[in-house]
């Protein structure tokens, strides 16, 4: 067993695979962020994401496959569901920011994959374009995306080429719409108001007008 | 004639009677429901299995009976609510639930918890994987129709489980992690106690390893049956004892730079060449030893001081993205956090070990025998709200 590397030595690995992923997929890198002793996120194009995973898994020897998840980046229309029902709904901002590594559209892929020699892992982001909202798959790589790639189609509507059996994993088949997306509401939050703003009594003293908080 | 050459003989010779009676009889292909209430199945999931008469020929999982949405349910709640609920995830071993999540917010908001504070984690991260493990050990046991090992099993749990509810005041639900620290720090006269509770628990895994795996009959059950090679179970993402069965040395708690306190004291990290059923559960038996040790040095070695960081009142985490993961009782847990830079998460992705680590079902699970696909998923060990988080 090789003892643990340290910060540096793993950032220098990081910067390593950085290099190696450039020199392998060329212009198809499009954006990557690095943090200094925490990780590495790698953006790559859409067409070339099952490329990414041959690369990773063949050439830099990330053989272990972590998971593969979507995410939205559009800001909730239902905030946090904490709105008085009473009131008009307050104004929300609808700027759609991706997060580390950029990206252009509202839907994103990620997955990790790590190597368990070097113990050094990665994190690829994709964009998932918003007309197709498709995405190569992962499977004839990693046979593990199966299970996560069904998971991200039924909860965001992604759905993976070349996937041997794209089908809800959790949801019934029948099941309209897509949960974890933000637009989706949360119904319990909508159908009764949370108590914590309704159920808030006033405290003496400001009952008396001796100062409060507001 | 050594024990490989019996094994392989007495398969072949079952093969061979399966052939005749195939053909003798002309068996149609039957489709079996194991579950979702089967008590094999630690919770409710549903196996569908083809079988051509006792073999296995397909089988799917199919999960979401206890699909509760929690990566719905973190982005309207604020970060401390959060934990209560990732408690809930793996009930059986909930403290290390919260500590990568709560690792990945101290990440984003650039804080560390105190030394004594990382120590108290450390030991009841430990504490929760004796509970969480060597209750599967008695369960495996169980489903070899040994009961025995299952009531010594709940009988030991209890003395952890009581140091448990002593430090925090919940037995499976502690929710007490907090981010910068701990909620409060250890009573009066508990380190004691935990030596003892150890000794005890060291004497069960004694115990169990006479028991259950010298037992020729568990060695026939077992040994041989549902082995995963090494490149299946990284490619599937299998993690925890189920990695180190099938003969990966990768531990998180060593193979990382946390703010934990593993890397304080000594001990082993055990694996096993084999990958099939037996070397599983070997490894998990080592692995309680192993977190007995680890407890008991960590409870010498406690530094003085406070438990818990200067935090804001009101938690905001910064904007950014962390990952954090750990090696939980079933493997390797961790969150993916992100933050706009408000009191609640704008989006957690929850990667749950079971979920994994039963992906690869389908695959092992082609060609067994009925009665081993008991013992396979005892030996995969999962938890149903790691699955179906």
């Amino acid at each position: 067993m090789s003892p643990l590397p340290s910060s540096a030595e793993v950032d220098d690995r990081r910067a390593e695979l950085l290099a190696r992923l450039h020199d392998e997929l060329g212009e198809a890198v499009e954006g990557t962020h690095e943090l200094a002793g925490k990780d590495l996120w790698v953006r790559v194009r859409t067409d070339a994401w099952r490329e990414a995973a041959e690369v990773a898994e063949g050439r830099l020897g990330m053989t272990y496959f972590c998971y593969l998840a979507g995410l939205d980046w559009m800001p909730s229309p239902f905030g946090k569901g904490e709105d008085d029902p009473t009131q008009p709904p307050p104004e929300r901002s609808t700027e759609i920011v991706q997060g580390y590594a950029g990206g252009s559209t509202r839907f994103q892929v990620l997955a990790r994959v790590h190597d368990v020699q070097r113990m050094v892992g990665l994190t690829l982001k994709t964009d998932v374009p918003d007309d197709t909202m498709a995405v190569p798959s992962w499977v004839p790589v990693y046979a593990g995306a199966n299970w996560h790639e069904r998971e991200a189609w039924e909860m965001f509507g992604i759905s993976f080429v070349g996937h041997p059996d794209l089908r809800n994993l959790y949801l019934p088949t029948d099941f309209e719409g897509h949960p974890l997306r933000k637009d989706f509401p949360l119904l319990a939050r909508i159908v009764k108001p949370w108590p914590g703003i309704v159920d808030v009594e006033p405290m003496p003293a400001d009952l008396d007008g001796e100062g409060g908080d507001e | 004639m050594s024990v490989i050459d019996r094994r392989e003989l007495s398969a072949l010779a079952a093969r061979a009677a399966d052939a005749r009676v195939n053909v003798e009889l002309e068996t149609e292909g039957m489709t079996l429901n194991i579950g979702p209430q089967h008590p094999a199945t630690h919770g409710t999931l549903r196996i569908i299995v083809r079988l051509d008469g006792e073999q296995v020929v397909w089988a799917e999982p199919v999960c979401g009976y206890m699909h509760r949405g929690y990566e719905k349910l973190v982005e309207v709640r604020s970060y401390p609510q959060v934990n209560t609920l990732i408690n809930r995830i793996d009930w059986l071993g909930s403290f290390a639930n919260e500590v990568p999540f709560i690792l990945a917010c101290e990440q984003l908001m650039e804080i560390e918890a105190p030394p004594r504070a990382q120590y108290i984690r450390t030991i009841l991260f430990e504490l929760s994987r004796i509970s969480n493990v060597s209750l599967g050990l008695g369960d495996a046991a169980l489903q070899l129709g040994a009961q025995t090992a299952a009531f010594y099993a709940f009988r030991d749990r209890e003395y952890v489980l009581n140091l448990v509810e002593a430090a925090t005041g919940g037995r499976f639900h502690p929710n007490f992690d907090r981010i910068g620290g701990l909620k409060d720090d250890l009573p009066k006269g508990w380190i004691d106690e935990t030596k003892v509770a150890m000794r005890k628990v060291r004497d069960y895994c004694d115990e169990i390893e006479t028991l259950v795996f010298g037992n020729e009959i568990f060695e026939a059950r077992t040994r041989g049956i549902g082995v995963i090679p090494r490149e299946v179970a990284l490619q599937y993402g299998l993690s925890g004892a189920n990695l180190r069965g099938s003969g990966v040395d990768w531990d998180l708690r060593r193979d990382q730079k946390l703010p934990m306190a593993w890397d304080k004291c000594d001990w082993k990290v055990w694996t096993h060449p084999d990958g099939d059923s037996f070397s599983r559960l070997w490894v998990r038996l080592k692995e309680t030893y192993e977190a007995t040790l680890i407890v008991d040095q960590l409870c010498e070695s406690l530094p003085s001081g406070p438990v818990m960081a200067k935090v804001p009142r009101i938690i905001k985490v910064p904007e950014g993205e962390a990952w954090i993961s750990t090696e939980n009782p079933l493997g390797e847990m961790g969150y993916y956090v992100v933050s706009k830079g408000d009191t609640g998460p704008f989006r957690v992705k929850i990667r749950s070990a079971s979920f994994n680590n039963i992906s690869v079902v389908p695959w092992v699970l082609r060609g067994v025998y009925v009665p081993d696909v008991i013992t396979i998923l005892a030996s995969l060990y999962f938890i149903l709200g790691d699955i179906d988080r």
